[in-house]
């Protein structure tokens, strides 16, 4: 789960890493307000989950209230990357002198926890990972502690400055602390910077927490901002569903993640284009096809509905109970193509016998129906 | 022969008096798993499907033998199940459980590899050994022996390509789903060379998915230590950037953990990578019949 830089900011103060002293607004007033009592140079920040914020126009210096206040207009509402502005982060300015970049991540290859930290902050550290991998410095730990002699180095590294040296060492035990009690999956300060004054700052702030720990950090579940995600994805979690919206006019329902992921690639493979992942899961129960056949048709590009269901501990049966009900409880225009295999198949067939819906037999078959049933057309080379 | 297991393990099953570790405890008995035991706390003494319940894994192991572990426990309890397990020493344990903190499963695998064990999961369908045994969830029906190891980050997409190979009559040696989670107990990597070293095993499928680099790895070592035939397949070319789909570790973050850099990795190892599962089933066919 992603939470705002001013949400992660409030951990890093509560945490005691630096960060500039700052206020969230939401209209450009309140905004100047804030200016106001700062009496300085402000950042304007927009926040939403989605990165390159600053290149997108969001991120802007203002000298004056006022100017603070025109920033604030422009920005809130703004769309970035599919997400509209409707908080701003309005921070003391900083001098900055330097910047670098420092995170804590999980290392799935050597099943340790990472710190990265690189004198290159600012900018996208992928890049810098991509093409300059010497400036990125390295340390995992299993143990969830660095000791100093491990962070010395890396912490001169960054500024090549005694005194920050110091001051990194401190922040880096702080973020790790953070990382380990919040359950995060990523903690991130980019930049970290150094200031005139020779401070060290956290400029910025992300933290992501990991999903499977959520049911143990109510407190960060609360931060969970429900305008950052696709209603349709909302409601899947609340049913128990896993739902991810893609841009196509197929709808699937399969059971397991893997075998959806196949089937949307089947798709395209085939010459469709899938319209969402979706996962109904393990169980069987009738209730949550109803309700995953809500989830895919409220998306109006729908044109027809793909149901691959490879039976082992859902018996297919049950599924197409749940289809049955589905039918009777909500309108349903687009035709739907079904393929059961696997555990009961035989008699969930046999309870969709005589209902409108377009039986397949193999997953193949499956595909080339629902694409041609959506008014789409098969690759050519795909027929055989 | 077979990896792993066979009709000689003897299986004790974590949470055998839960919903899932009842019903599968019933469906590993009926397709010829020598489950022993079951652990519950609390209900030690009790019967479950005609085997004994132990409060503890070790008094379980101490009474029962048992070289083997599934965990069907729910996952806020689940890493503490695994370590009771690795405490107790036995050498297979196989976490089903899904949705549990990565945090956890870092000391889990650390711990367990401390200890010299194997972990296959978490968030995985188990393993099966067609005709000799079955430690997981899997329908055992559309399996067949023979000559094919399967090696899978996913569940019901290993039972369709399984169905596919059985089909075109070819069976399998040992079938493992090693789970969709960023931490796993045992990766590719740690499962080809068994394969390699299995007599019986003449070629191996390797299922992938997006997120992270074990597939990048993978062919890698493949390409070094492997003399075996291997087939690949990856899913997940449609999703998008940032999404998690479904697994924990089905992500794609920037340019990383992407299918095509997979693909990539898997085509200059001289691996060959299938578009979809019949193809799959058929290039294996193919692979096959030229070493015959």
């Amino acid at each position: 789960m992603k939470i705002h830089e001013y949400q992660a900011k409030a951990l890093f103060r509560e945490a005691g890493i630096p960060v500039p002293e700052g206020k969230v607004a939401t209209s450009p007033e309140e905004a100047r307000s804030i200016a106001e009592a700062f009496g300085t140079v402000v950042a304007v920040k927009a926040q939403v989950h989605t990165g390159g914020r600053g290149k997108a126009g969001g991120v802007k210096i203002a000298k004056t209230p006022d100017e603070a206040a025109r920033h604030a207009g422009n920005i809130l509402g703004m769309e970035i990357k599919g997400s509209t502005v409707r908080k701003v982060l309005v921070e003391r300015g900083s001098d900055i002198a330097r910047e670098a970049y420092l995170a804590i991540t999980m290392d799935r290859s050597s099943k340790a926890i990472l710190l990265i930290a690189s004198a290159a902050g600012g900018i996208d550290i992928e890049e810098v990972a991509a093409k300059t991998p010497e400036k990125i410095l390295k340390l995992t730990t299993t143990t969830g502690t660095f000791s100093e002699a491990e962070l010395a180095p890396v912490a001169q590294a960054l500024f090549d400055d005694p005194g920050a040296a110091a001051q990194i060492v401190e922040i880096t035990g702080k973020l790790l602390g953070l990382y380990l009690k919040a359950d995060a999956s990523l903690a991130e300060i980019n930049p970290l910077v150094l200031t005139g004054s020779g401070n060290v700052v956290a400029l910025d702030g992300k933290v992501t927490v990991d999903d499977n720990a959520l049911f143990r950090q109510p407190a960060l579940e609360a931060l969970r901002d429900f305008d950052e995600e696709v209603p349709q994805e909302i409601e899947a979690r609340e049913k128990g569903l896993s739902f991810v919206q893609l841009d196509g006019d197929i709808g699937c329902m399969v059971n397991g993640a893997g075998l959806a992921m196949a089937t949307m690639d089947m798709i395209q493979i085939y010459g469709g284009k899938p319209a969402n992942f979706l996962d109904v899961g393990g169980s069987s129960n009738p209730e949550k096809v109803v309700a995953a056949f809500k989830i895919i048709l409220s998306n109006p590009s729908i044109k027809a509905v793909l149901i691959n269901i490879f039976g082992g501990i859902t018996r297919c049966d049950d599924i197409a109970r749940g289809i049955l009900e589905s039918f009777q409880r909500i309108s349903i225009a687009v035709p739907v193509v079904v393929r059961l295999t696997g555990t009961n198949a035989d008699e969930g067939l046999a309870l969709l016998k005589g209902s409108s819906l377009i039986p397949a037999s193999t997953f193949a078959e499956a595909v080339v129906k629902v694409i041609e049933a959506s008014g789409g057309v098969v690759r050519e080379e795909m027929k055989s | 022969m077979s990896i792993l297991i066979d009709q000689s393990t003897k299986v004790l099953v974590q949470g055998i008096t839960g919903r899932d570790g009842s019903f599968h405890t019933r469906q590993m008995l009926d397709y010829g798993t020598q489950v022993v035991g079951g652990v519950t706390p609390g209900k030690g003494g009790q019967v479950a499907h005609g085997v004994p319940v132990f409060n503890t894994v070790q008094e379980a192991v101490e009474a029962t033998g048992a070289n083997a572990t599934v965990i069907y426990v729910p996952a806020k309890f689940a890493s503490a199940a695994i370590l009771e397990a690795a405490e107790a020493e036995i050498p297979l344990i196989v976490a089903i459980t899904e949705g549990i903190p990565v945090l956890d499963m870092m000391k889990a695998y650390h711990m367990v590899r401390a200890k010299g064990l194997r972990l296959i999961g978490p968030n995985c369908p188990g393993l099966i050994s067609p005709g000799k045994a079955k430690i997981g969830i899997m329908p055992g029906s559309i399996h067949r022996p023979g000559p094919v190891g399967v090696i899978s980050r996913s569940g019901t997409l290993t039972y369709e390509i399984v169905h596919a190979l059985t089909g075109l009559g070819i069976g399998q040696s040992t079938c493992v789903g090693i789970g969709g989670d960023p931490i796993v107990g045992s990766q590719f990597m740690d499962l080809l060379p068994l394969f390699e070293a299995d007599p019986e095993t003449q070629a191996m499928v390797v299922v992938g998915e997006i997120g992270g680099d074990e597939e990048e790895r993978t062919a890698a070592f493949i390409k070094e230590h492997i003399r075996k035939p291997v087939f690949a397949f990856i899913v997940g070319h449609t999703a998008p950037e940032g999404k998690r789909m479904g697994h924990a570790g089905a992500i794609v973050s920037g340019n990383s953990g992407t299918a095509a850099s997979k693909l990539q990795a898997f085509s200059l190892a001289g691996v060959p990578v299938a578009n979809t599962i019949d193809e799959l089933a058929e290039i294996t066919r193919q692979g096959l019949s030229l070493l015959s």
